[in-house]
């Protein structure tokens, strides 16, 4: 057994640089990885590309790194919750490659299982074609697009296993398994933290073989974005 | 009278057939879930990862884990399924999502859609609506006939950054429903209490109108 466990947030960032490119899962709030953007957020690292299908709130999240201006670059499909970032979007100050949800699923997917390219039909005809080979397959045109992968990739997930296996719960799971697969250096935080052996290996959705280190995160938050309830009848 | 929000979902809802997988858009189409007809059974997809989406949770029993992809707290319907997003969008590009329903900004008569940028002023992302377009093998369009300044949202060809080309079917607005043929929109059905000429009238592109034009009915 390879034992990735690591046991404070200091060493979960460690090596993480100016100018890198880094992985966040999550979907919203859902499945982000608080304690390690936390910690992001008290650093001085300045310049990064960043790679998250949304780009947190303005005081939560992603939010944090975007109010210190220590994100250059994000690559995103959705990030309507975010006044800040907005702004700085708009007044240039941020660069960002707004791209369909599901290729950008597909790209980390393919990041980390070697495959350099692919063809979907998603995003022809619009902006996001500018550029990309078009190829006709069953009659229908496509865009090529290419796979990501980044220096890190920040992961959370419910439980994790000292070998680095992983669980995730609901709908937080989103894009955090392909992004674990994609980072030259995946770093997971869970929940709760078990000895290998403890988890039904039937059960892992991601394999250690895609983790380098794992922490038990010091706390959760776990901020809802929008509460939506019904009345008991 | 013209339709409101409601209205024009439980119309949509007409349109749900037994055993369908159904995905719904933020807006207008989320209203669709609370007017599904009897006796037929939907499963609802999510794109964040979640097929047998239920309806809101009670009071005290939200989960930060289960959320739509408007981020909205909900619940999962007996037989529900959780996965990652590439299997969901899978699920999507792969056709065997049967219907997709969304709002738009812009709607053209060749079947274009526009509904995620407004240069210089709105610029929140398209999320997954390029690859719902581009893949659905049916779309309908939920949305209000004309814009906030009364300028119509159904055009001869777009005017903003579109979405997706040459792939929507239908439209459902506050006025009218309309098909999308290869020779442009066809007016299905009105309102009820709104005329012919009035649907022309809000209506920038060219409309097909053969014989008795029916009113919609709940």
């Amino acid at each position: 057994m390879i034992n990735k466990v690591i046991h404070t947030v200091e060493e979960a960032i460690a090596g993480v640089e100016s100018n890198m490119t880094f992985m966040v899962g999550g979907f919203g709030l859902s499945g982000i990885p608080e304690n390690c953007i936390a910690a992001l957020s008290k650093k001085e690292i300045f310049g990064l590309t960043c790679i998250s299908n949304n780009a947190g709130v303005d005081d939560f999240g992603l939010g944090l790194l975007l109010k210190r201006k220590q994100i250059k670059k994000m690559i995103s499909s959705y990030v309507g919750e975010n006044a800040e970032f907005e702004r700085q979007m708009l007044s240039g100050e941020l660069e960002v490659d707004l791209i369909p949800q599901g290729s950008l699923a597909e790209r980390c997917r393919a990041g980390g299982a070697g495959i350099p390219a692919f063809f979907t039909p998603a995003g022809f005809g619009t902006e996001v074609a500018e550029g990309k080979e078009v190829r006709e397959y069953n009659g229908k045109p496509h865009i090529l697009e290419s796979a990501l992968t980044a220096d890190f990739a920040f992961i959370k997930a419910w439980k994790g296993d000292t070998a680095g296996n992983l669980i995730y719960k609901g709908t937080a799971r989103n894009f955090n398994p392909l992004m674990a697969m994609a980072g030259k250096i995946t770093v997971a935080e869970v929940e709760e933290l078990v000895p290998a052996g403890e988890l039904d290996p039937n059960q892992i959705h991601t394999p250690g073989i895609f983790v380098q280190r794992i922490l038990q995160g010091e706390k959760y938050e776990k901020r809802i974005e929008q509460r939506t309830v019904r009345k008991r009848e | 009278m013209a339709l409101d929000k409601n209205q024009i979902a439980q119309r949509i809802a007409q349109e749900l057939e037994h055993n369908m997988y159904v995905n719904l858009g933020i807006g207008i189409p989320t209203l669709v879930a609370n007017y599904i007809p009897k006796g037929i059974d939907i499963e609802f997809q999510s794109e964040n990862g979640l097929l047998g989406m239920g309806p809101f949770p009670f009071e005290g029993e939200e989960d930060p884990d289960m959320i739509n992809a408007g981020k909205q707290t909900i619940t999962t319907m007996p037989g529900a399924a959780l996965f990652d997003s590439a299997t969901s969008f899978a699920m999507i590009r792969g056709r065997h999502v049967q219907l997709t329903v969304l709002g738009a900004m812009e709607v053209s008569e060749n079947g274009d859609i526009a509904n995620w940028k407004i240069p210089g002023k709105m610029v929140k992302g398209m999320g997954g609506a390029m690859d719902l377009v581009a893949s659905a093998d049916n779309i309908i369009v939920a949305m209000m006939h004309t814009n906030r300044q009364g300028e119509s949202k159904i055009l001869k060809k777009c005017t903003l950054p579109i979405t997706g080309v040459n792939c929507i079917k239908k439209v459902v607005t506050n006025l009218a429903v309309l098909e999308v043929t290869k020779d442009g929109f066809k007016l299905l059905e009105r309102a009820p209490g709104v005329s012919v000429e009035e649907v022309i009238a809000a209506t920038q592109a060219e409309l097909i109108i053969e014989g008795n034009i029916l009113e919609m009915q709940f």
